[in-house]
């Protein structure tokens, strides 16, 4: 599987974990699949519900939020194909929290943020069984 | 019998399909016909313990039933049930 990222999206995704840094952001990938390729078409930026003082490592999107963003996207004619969210300080790599807590078959697009620049971007997938993430092809353009 | 809607990331295992009729008197029970017909959500539903995973929310007819009598909660032949995720994550 490969998540392709235009440019554009993938500057707004930046605005928004940026503006949340020292925070954790997060929000919804919306687009299409077609064969092996996924294709980001619009994002969805979200509150981080985190209900305790623990935002700058823990992340959630509600479910009144879910069924909004799923919404959205067929009144688009799309759908959600992925969330994203960014690692403040910390490398783009998905953590164990981030597996015990994972969605079979969603992208998950981690950027790492940092005080004064953005770091490296990746996306993942889990494994069939639950028991790990696999890196996917990102292409930002 | 009642229906369940699958939410998106959860439609790779039941073919594509959105919504799915289930059999039993309460949550519970048409959460079991539902991983009996589709064994590869089951993993996805519950965890090592059997129990629902934390990120797993079931609505029932808009309520969420942990504030009704969880998967105790009896349904007919009319409800409408809906998986709807939370999402959640972090860097550690």
């Amino acid at each position: 599987m490969a998540l392709n990222l235009p440019e554009n999206l993938y500057n707004q995704v930046i605005v928004h974990l940026t503006s949340a840094y020292p925070h954790e952001g997060a929000g919804f990938l919306v687009g299409k699949e077609l064969d092996d390729q996924r294709s980001v078409c619009m994002i969805l930026a979200l509150d981080n519900e985190w209900e305790t003082n623990e935002t700058h490592k823990r992340y959630k999107i509600m479910p009144n939020a879910f069924l909004e963003a799923e919404n959205t996207a067929e009144k688009h004619g799309l759908g959600l194909i992925g969330v994203f969210h960014s690692h403040p300080d910390h490398p783009a790599r998905p953590s164990e929290y981030d597996r015990r807590f994972a969605l079979p078959w969603f992208s998950y697009l981690i950027i790492s943020i940092y005080k004064n620049r953005v770091g490296h971007a990746t996306s993942w997938l889990l494994s069939d069984n639950r028991d790990h993430f696999i890196e996917e092809l990102l292409n930002i353009e | 019998m009642a229906n369940i809607r699958i939410p998106t990331p959860l439609r790779t295992f039941t073919n594509g399909d959105t919504d799915i009729t289930v059999k039993g008197n309460t949550v519970g029970e048409a959460l079991l016909d539902l991983t009996s017909q589709y064994v590869e959500l089951k993993q996805h539903l519950y965890n090592e313990d059997g129990k629902l995973r934390a990120f797993v929310n079931i609505f029932l007819d808009g309520d969420d039933v942990r504030h009704l009598n969880g998967e105790n909660t009896a349904i007919n032949a009319e409800s409408s049930l809906r998986i709807v995720p939370s999402v959640a994550g972090g860097f550690i």
